[in-house]
């Protein structure tokens, strides 16, 4: 076995991913099913010079991790459903302040306090309106230790490109599983740095001004620029405003920012998708039973085909809308009521054509799961 | 002295009521600041919400006005990740001790060094004088219009019981004592927090019968005494003003870079 | 510590709220607020720059200048 295979749970190839793409601060708060991420987190970042430390409470661990990130560092907290609820009002502080931030989910079952060691994907649209006013965010999972250490990384490259918080929507199943994660050499997967601001001393510097490219330079809290930063509707200066024009670009620009490169932001997987007349849609631990279908019934003739989401937001619906186009049938495999299946339903040509797999009992969705329900949309009964 | 290298006086005049000790909490502080010539790129001031949180925008520092009640908790971040950094927090009541109390706990009993001075004026002011933690039984509120029957919370007590490791009181009629007093606290090296009795003649002072600024604040004078004085022990209610704790305890970020020292020898 | 002496009050009249906090604690009663309910310097020759006044406006808007 290659030195750097690990035989690991998820939650570690997440702290794994997130320590490769520079993490040194973290502030979390212990729930199941993601206690894991602070507990290896706890180790690790003293031994490297970063930072670790456990809050009160969910709400607070955002909260510290903002503060952290204003200093230039790169940081990220970790929770399930309950902690996830409690962040919301910081989340969008984040969103509306422009902080780069990696949030993790691990999602349970739930709602309230739910099935805390069982897994689900109930929390995909919290994800996405959880948090109050309009607004875009990003949300990114994966299905398997390697994406989960990839996908990782790249979120926090995205919150440096784009200044905004990333949600990661890992689930119970793949948090807790064991299986192999080879760590990449350093240098092979890009890293995506902290943009700073070039403006020198005693220049007149816009913290919220955005460049050509949409991007946002920043200047450290101790650095030599002294702005201010408020939830409050701003002006390029970070200063309070209440001018009607200064809230619509603001708004504009938070959400198109991240709505308008909904197509570049998109992480997707292909499986058999080239002459697929039934479209599976699925992501997370639910993709691997998708992926196990397909395959299976690939053997036996079956023209299956299957998309895995690694991008849940912005929602890729382009990318879906045209996978789709020549499709008999979509099917969307979630542990949900449909959260995605409303947004694949709205994005394709004929939403009628688009059908629910799914189990919401906690109990992880088997291929034969999926497989009773592929017989009854083909009208093969079970 | 250059009260005005240390604002933005752009947004001047500010926000505040005519007569509200914020005013001159923040006119503390700054001297306070100027005194200690602390470099205005080392200090961070991070604030929450309601009239307090204001003096964040007027400062010419780094400044951070947050969510309410969470100040402390985004100030663990700033201070933990970079500790050179001098933090203060300036806190109303609802943002020390309702919605922020659990966060102001943690802080104190962690003794990280940021610096927390509550303007403790006794109501909600932004959002029209509704009673607050430390308003305290009797007091006339718009959501206590047959009287306030909550007890308040004494800031002193509870910050000492959490492990704040400095711990002062004043009075915006005491101003002197504003600027010494959190002189000492930036200083301090550990939690430090600082209440000052804060007038707001607005919502306070005109339910309650307690007339213009002015007369609040020499009730102020009135109520309060330095600690230990005679006029403490013939009168018990007086409230006492000075220094209540002064204790070299750990430091956490001091603490945690030991940690990191243990960690990297592996 | 040698007393300082006064060169002047300065005011900023628009800062100034007049709440009365600086004419009430003048112990010298130097300033008074004029009709505009701002602060004004009546007997500059009395005060002697303590700056309480300075200290206690809660709108900045007094700075005790000494020579």
């Amino acid at each position: 076995m290659n030195k750097n295979t690990k035989f690991i749970q998820g939650n570690e190839a997440c702290v794994e991913g997130a320590l490769y793409a520079g993490l040194d601060f973290f502030a979390g708060y212990p729930i199941t099913p993601s206690t894991e991420i602070a507990e290896h987190l706890a180790k690790r970042l003293p031994e490297k010079g970063g930072k670790f430390i456990q809050m009160e409470d969910e709400i607070a661990s955002l909260c510290a991790i903002i503060g952290a990130s204003l200093t230039g560092h790169k940081v990220m907290t970790a929770t399930s459903g309950p902690g996830f609820s409690l962040m919301q009002e910081a989340l969008s502080y984040a969103v509306m302040t422009e902080i780069p931030c990696v949030i993790v989910d691990v999602q349970r079952g739930g709602p309230s306090t739910g099935i805390p060691t069982h897994g689900s994907q109930g929390d995909v649209n919290q994800a996405r309106w959880g948090t109050h006013g309009d607004h875009a965010i990003i949300a990114l999972t994966a299905s398997n230790h390697q994406d989960i250490f990839e996908v990782t990384v790249n979120a926090f490259n995205l919150a440096e490109t784009y200044r905004t918080p990333v949600i990661l929507l890992f689930d119970e199943i793949t948090g807790h599983m064991r299986e192999p994660l080879t760590i990449p050499e350093k240098g092979k997967l890009e890293l995506v740095q902290r943009l700073r601001t070039s403006v020198k001393q005693g220049v007149d510097y816009h913290p919220y001004l955005p460049r050509e490219d949409g991007r946002l330079p920043m200047s450290d809290f101790g650095d030599v620029h002294r702005y201010n930063v408020t939830g409050l509707v701003h002006d390029m200066w970070g200063f309070p405003s209440s001018e009607p024009k200064a809230a619509y670009e603001l708004l504009r620009h938070l959400v198109d920012k991240i709505e308008n490169r909904a197509n570049k932001i998109a992480m997707f997987k292909e499986y058999h998708m080239e002459d697929a007349e039934c479209v599976l849609i699925s992501y997370g631990a639910s993709a691997r039973s998708s992926l196990h279908v397909v395959e299976d019934r690939r053997i036996r003739g079956e023209r299956l085909g299957l998309i895995e989401l690694q991008t849940l937001w912005p929602f890729p619906s382009d990318i879906i809308r045209e996978k789709c186009a020549d499709s008999k049938y979509v099917m969307v495999v979630e542990q949900n009521m449909g959260q995605i299946l409303h947004e694949v339903k709205l994005s394709v040509d004929r939403p009628d054509r688009v059908f629910l797999a799914n189990r919401i009992d906690g109990v992880f969705i088997t291929p034969l799961d999926i497989m009773n329900i592929l017989r009854l949309i083909q009208g093969k009964g079970v | 002295m250059a009260v005005k290298d240390y604002i933005r006086e752009r947004f001047l005049p500010h926000i505040w009521c005519p007569g509200c000790g914020h005013g001159t909490v923040m006119s503390g502080l700054i001297r306070a600041v100027e005194q200690l010539g602390i470099n205005k790129n080392d200090m961070v001031m991070v604030s929450g919400i309601g009239c307090s949180a204001r003096i964040s925008g007027y400062l010419d520092f780094h400044t951070l006005h947050t969510i309410h009640g969470r100040a402390l908790a985004f100030a663990t971040g700033v201070k933990l990740s970079k500790p050179d950094l001098n933090c203060i927090v300036p806190m109303g009541d609802g943002d020390a001790l309702a919605i922020g109390g659990n966060h102001f706990i943690h802080a104190a009993r962690r003794n990280i060094d940021i610096t927390a001075i509550v303007m403790n004026n006794r109501i909600y002011g932004m959002t029209g004088g509704q009673f607050s933690p430390l308003s305290g039984i009797g007091v006339n509120a718009t959501t206590a219009p047959y009287l306030n029957i909550d007890n308040a919370f004494d800031v002193v007590k509870l910050a000492k019981a959490a492990g704040a490791t400095f711990v002062a009181r004043t009075t915006t009629y005491h101003a002197k004592q504003i600027t010494d007093l959190i002189m000492q606290a930036i200083t301090h090296k550990g939690f430090s927090v600082v209440e000052i009795l804060s007038q707001c003649p607005t919502h306070f002072g005109r339910k309650n019968k307690e007339g213009s600024a002015v007369d609040m604040m020499k009730r102020y004078r009135e109520i309060t005494t330095p600690i230990g004085s005679k006029k403490k022990k013939e009168n018990p209610d007086l409230i006492e003003r000075g220094i209540f704790v002064q204790e070299n305890n750990p430091e956490y970020c001091i603490e945690y870079d030991k940690i990191i020292k243990k960690a990297m020898k592996g | 510590m040698e007393k300082k002496k006064l060169k002047q009050h300065a005011i900023n009249r628009e800062w100034c709220k007049g709440c009365g906090i600086c004419v009430e604690f003048c112990p010298k009663k130097v300033i008074e607020l004029d009709r505009k309910e701002k602060v004004i310097v009546v007997y500059p020759e009395k005060c002697i720059a303590c700056k309480l006044c300075e200290l206690r406006c809660p709108d900045l808007a007094i700075e005790i200048e000494t020579e």
